[in-house]
């Protein structure tokens, strides 16, 4: 139970998927208008993120892993298909993001109008694809830490995102240099807000 | 069109390739392929040999897309774009992790990601799925090529405050800070090592560009 509280703190702040590793930058720059659309992605996000970053475990852990499928057939204790990752990665979650969208069409559409417009939009997102390549990276042994890890990361993309759309509300009622608007002030405004997250990388634990 | 008479570097073609260098740069004016680029700006190789991996990727993936382009459903397109995108990503990890282990394990999780950089995907869906092959070819170069110029420069401003370096591919490292510096009391900023001083040269360079150039000025 403590391992996962520990990955989880970790994931959200000191892994954070923005400041740390700027993966999802592209949604993050140009969903970041309001804090209500942000607030939409981010869910999404920490929704998608729960649940292809487990399922990709399951994958690699029982089809792609050198070894993995001996639970088939003995012989094959020495197949290593771990080159395909990527392809069956971008496949569950290309899937997977197309599946959500049908089913939360169906039971839940409250959530489909407020969720709906970002789900397409999440299947390319960086964010997603790097959270289970992470996952793969850093060898979580059992399917509760991976799915710990998922849900953490997606997280802190969650708070990273709320945050920058808070700051640029406020900004629009600054004088920011012309040439700085928009993306320029948004850069600067996110290296901050890293180095402020960086504060959390002391902590042990 | 008659693109039969259209030499292959035609003035039109060679625009192309230096838009997206200049004012049509992915990342400082599309704000496409952020996400990826700027964890392997540390050092000066790895981000020369990202860029050359992206070039590669879009250059081919655009060309592939666009030969078949004709005859790919629209509505399941997204998913054939990203299996050949994977396919071509797969090929390019393969060859680094055979050619150069140590720069491929730095790289780590990066070269993967190119799958979802959205400069890819950007380009393959705003120019490779309406022209034809060569020029479809030679946006996704210059597009490569933009987005590895600004990999570049901010991986050197940042190796050489940060550590007084320049790593280059096959050759090593060089100091281009002479020892006389060192000892007249200067000493490497350790804080340009950091990630988050990657999106501050970015800002930089973007408040840079957008001075000498007014037509790229947004207005909230």
């Amino acid at each position: 139970m403590e391992n996962l509280l520990d990955i989880f703190v970790k994931s959200i702040f000191i892994d954070n998927m923005i400041f740390a590793y700027f993966l999802g930058m592209c949604s993050y720059l140009a969903v970041s208008k309001t804090v209500e659309t942000s607030a939409g992605l981010g869910i999404a996000v920490i929704f998608v993120l729960g649940i292809t970053v487990p399922l990709n475990f399951l994958l690699d852990k029982y089809v792609l892993k050198e070894g993995a499928l001996v639970w088939l057939h003995a012989s094959f204790k020495n197949v290593d298909l771990s080159f395909l990752s990527f392809i069956m990665f971008i496949a569950i979650i290309a899937s997977m993001v197309q599946l959500v969208e049908m089913v939360v069409e169906k039971f839940a559409p409250a959530l489909y109008t407020s969720l709906g417009i970002f789900l397409p939009l999440i299947a390319v997102n960086c964010a997603i694809l790097g959270g289970s390549l992470f996952m793969q990276e850093r060898e979580y042994n059992t399917l509760a830490e991976a799915t710990t890890f998922g849900i953490g990361s997606g997280f802190g993309w969650f708070l990273a995102i709320i945050g920058i759309a808070a700051i640029r509300e406020k900004i629009r009622y600054s004088k920011v240099p012309p040439a700085l608007q928009g993306l320029g002030i948004t850069f600067l405004a996110t290296g901050l807000m890293g180095i402020a997250f960086m504060s959390f990388m002391g902590i042990k634990l | 069109m008659n693109k039969q008479k259209e030499p292959l570097f035609s003035k039109k073609n060679m625009k192309l390739i230096t838009g997206p260098i200049g004012a049509d740069n992915p990342i400082t004016v599309l704000c496409l392929g952020v996400c990826s680029a700027l964890a392997v700006t540390v050092k000066v190789e790895p981000a020369i040999i990202m860029a050359i991996s992206v070039i590669v990727v879009t250059a081919f993936s655009n060309l592939i897309i666009s030969l078949i382009r004709n005859t790919i459903p629209d509505r399941i397109r997204i998913i054939v774009q990203l299996v050949i995108v994977a396919t071509l990503v797969i090929i390019v990890d393969q060859i680094l992790k055979a050619y150069s282990p140590a720069v491929s394990k730095q790289l780590s999780v990066f070269v993967g990601l190119i799958i979802t950089n959205c400069i890819i995907m950007g380009r393959i869906e705003a120019f490779a799925l309406g022209n034809k092959p060569w020029p479809s070819f030679l946006d996704g170069i210059g597009n490569g090529l933009g987005y590895g110029i600004i990999l570049i420069i901010v991986a050197f401003v940042r190796e050489v405050l940060g550590a007084g370096t320049i790593t280059i591919p096959g050759m090593g490292e060089f100091s281009v800070i002479p020892a006389a510096v060192y000892d007249a009391g200067y000493s490497d900023n350790g804080l340009m090592l950091l990630s988050p001083m990657a999106l501050l040269v970015i800002g930089v360079i973007i408040w840079i560009q957008r001075s000498r150039n007014k037509n790229l000025i947004e207005h909230n």
